[in-house]
C-alpha cells in the first residue's frame, strides 16, 4: 500500500498524517484523527452528512482524496465553534430544534455557514436551493430553514 | 477501491510526464465521478494524477482566442464568473445545475468533458459554443473540435497518456446568447432524462438568424449537435413557427433509449419542447421580441 505523510491544517491546528493514497478525506478525519462529527451516509457524493470546508468551500468528504488535502485547510464541525461557544449557526440549529436524530446535522452546519458567508440574507428558495446536497431523513426540512432564517437574522 | 499510488503536479510538463507513467493512469480533477468509480471498482488505476494544481489547467480568462477555460476549473467558478454569465449563459446554466454547492465546488466541465456521460450537463452547451479542446501528451498538445472529441459512452479521442489542458470558447458576436435548460423529476440533484442548449445570433435589425447551434444531452451516446434543427433557423427570419420546426427538426439527431428515467418516446418530446424553450430563452436574452 503507497503510504505518505500529508500536512493539513484542521480546524485552525496543523497536523502531520501518515495516509494511504486510496484513503478518502473522511475516512482520515474519522479513523485516522478520531473526529467523528463529520458522518458517513452515503459515501457517493449524495447526502452531504460529510460536508466539510475545504480550503474554505464546502465539499464533501467521501469524494475526497486524502492526499489532494495536503496543503491545505479543513475544517469540519468541530471547528465551527467559537471559542467554546457554539457559533451563530449552531445556535440557531438548538433553538429551532433543527434536527431529530443528528446524523445529518454536522453536513448541514457546515453547508449553512458556507451559505451565509456567501449570502448573509439567504430567501427560502436560496435557502432550499443551497441545501440541497444535504438531505435529512427525519425533520422534514422546515426547521432545518427555519433555523437557517434565525442564523441570518442574528448573524 | 483498488490500489494506486498518487501524484500531484505543479507543472503542465510534469503533469505530461506523469500520465505518461506504465501501467493505468488517471487523470483527477474535482474526483466527483472518479472517485466513486474507484470505489465501487468500475475503474482501476495503478496512478491517479491530481491535475489541479497546474496553472494551466486552472486558467480562467480571455484572450484573442476566446474564453479558456482550464480543465480543472471547478463549476463554482464558472457558474458565478462575470464574463461566463455575460457571454456564455447557456454555461452558466449549466454549471449550476451539477449535482449540489458542494459538488460544484470540486466539479470541473474539463472532468465532466472526459468522463464523457452522454448526460453531462456542462458538455451541450461548450458544443453551441464550438469549443476547441487543447490536449496535452508526450507528443505535443493538439487541438481537436469538441463536436469529434466523443467516440462512445464514457469514450473519447483521448490517446495513453494525453490529457485534456483546457476548453476554448471563441468570443460569441453581439446580439447573440445561449440558454440550457434541462429534465428531471425533481428540481435538483438527479441527472438529466434529457437536457438541451441553444445558441442564436440575431441581425437585430431583419431579425435573421445569422448563426444557431443547438446540441442535446442524454438522448445519443454522446452529446450531439442537432445539425438539423440549426440549418431550418440559419438565414431565416426569426418566427414562433420557426422556432417550433426547428424544435421538430432537432428531435431527428435524438437516437434515445428507453430506460428507468424515461421512455425513448418521452425523451424526443422533452428534445422537442426543450428546444423551443431554450431558443425564446436566447431571444429573450438577446432582447429580440417575435
Ligand atoms: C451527487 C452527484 C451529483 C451529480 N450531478 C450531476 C449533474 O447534475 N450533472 C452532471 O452532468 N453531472 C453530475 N454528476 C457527475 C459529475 O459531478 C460531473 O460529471 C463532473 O463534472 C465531473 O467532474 P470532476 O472534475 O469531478 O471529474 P473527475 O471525477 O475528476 O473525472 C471524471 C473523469 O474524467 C477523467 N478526467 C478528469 N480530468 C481529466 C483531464 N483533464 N484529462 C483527461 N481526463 C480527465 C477522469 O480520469 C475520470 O475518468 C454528479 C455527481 C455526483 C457525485
Ligand atoms: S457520505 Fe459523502 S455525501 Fe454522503
Ligand atoms: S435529523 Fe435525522 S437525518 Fe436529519
Amino acid at each position: 500500500m503507497p503510504t505518505r505523510h500529508i500536512n493539513v491544517n484542521v480546524n485552525g491546528t496543523p497536523r502531520e498524517i501518515l495516509v494511504d493514497s486510496t484513503w478518502t478525506l473522511l475516512e482520515t478525519l474519522r479513523d485516522g484523527l478520531g473526529l467523528t462529527g463529520t458522518k458517513e451516509g452515503c459515501s457517493n457524493g449524495n447526502c452531504g452528512a460529510c460536508t466539510v470546508l475545504l480550503d474554505g468551500k464546502t465539499a464533501c468528504s467521501c469524494l475526497v482524496l486524502a492526499p489532494e488535502a495536503d496543503g491545505r485547510e479543513v475544517t469540519t464541525v468541530e471547528g465551527l465553534d467559537t471559542g467554546g461557544r457554539l457559533s451563530s449557526v449552531q445556535d440557531a440549529f438548538v433553538k429551532e430544534g433543527g434536527l431529530q436524530c443528528g446524523f445529518c446535522t454536522p453536513g448541514f452546519l457546515v453547508s449553512t455557514t458556507f451559505l451565509l458567508s456567501n449570502i448573509p440574507d439567504p430567501t427560502e428558495d436560496e435557502i432550499r436551493l443551497n441545501l440541497a446536497g444535504n438531505l435529512c431523513r427525519c425533520t422534514g426540512y422546515d426547521k432545518i430553514v427555519k433555523a437557517v432564517q434565525r442564523a441570518a437574522a442574528t448573524k | 477501491m483498488p490500489t494506486f499510488d498518487f501524484a500531484a503536479p505543479t507543472t503542465l510538463a510534469e503533469a505530461v510526464t506523469l500520465m505518461a507513467s506504465a501501467g493505468t493512469v488517471r487523470a483527477l480533477a474535482g474526483g466527483t465521478d472518479l472517485i466513486d468509480q474507484l470505489k465501487t471498482n468500475r475503474r482501476n488505476a495503478d496512478l491517479v494524477v491530481d491535475l489541479k494544481r497546474v496553472p494551466e489547467l486552472q486558467r480562467l480568462g480571455s484572450d484573442a482566442d476566446g474564453l479558456h477555460i482550464g480543465a480543472a476549473r471547478c463549476c463554482s467558478d464558472l457558474h458565478h464568473d462575470p464574463t461566463v454569465n455575460r457571454l456564455y449563459a447557456g454555461l452558466a446554466d449549466s454549471t449550476g445545475l451539477v449535482g449540489s454547492v458542494q459538488i460544484q465546488n470540486r466539479a470541473a466541465v474539463g472532468g465532466n468533458v472526459c468522463n464523457a456521460a452522454p448526460s453531462g450537463d456542462t458538455t451541450p452547451n461548450l458544443l453551441v459554443h464550438d469549443a476547441i479542446a487543447v490536449i496535452a501528451g508526450p507528443s505535443g498538445a493538439r487541438r481537436v473540435e469538441l463536436t469529434d472529441f466523443f467516440v462512445g459512452p464514457g469514450q473519447t479521442v483521448l490517446q495513453k497518456g494525453e490529457f485534456l489542458q483546457e476548453l476554448i470558447l471563441p468570443a460569441p458576436p453581439d446580439d447573440s446568447a445561449s440558454a440550457y435548460l434541462r429534465f428531471i423529476p425533481r428540481n435538483e440533484m438527479d441527472i438529466a432524462v434529457a437536457g438541451v442548449a441553444s445558441f442564436l445570433h440575431i441581425d437585430p435589425a431583419t431579425k435573421t438568424v445569422k448563426k444557431a447551434r443547438i446540441a442535446l444531452a442524454s438522448v445519443a451516446p454522446t452529446p450531439v449537435r442537432a445539425r438539423a434543427a440549426e440549418a431550418v433557423l440559419e438565414g431565416k427570419v426569426i418566427s414562433a413557427s420557426l422556432i417550433d420546426a426547428a424544435s421538430v427538426a432537432a428531435v431527428e439527431s435524438a437516437t434515445p433509449i428507453t430506460d428507468v428515467r424515461g421512455s425513448a418516446e418521452y425523451r424526443k418530446e422533452l428534445v422537442r419542447v426543450l428546444t423551443r424553450r431554450t431558443l425564446n430563452i436566447c431571444l429573450d436574452r438577446i432582447g429580440v421580441s417575435l
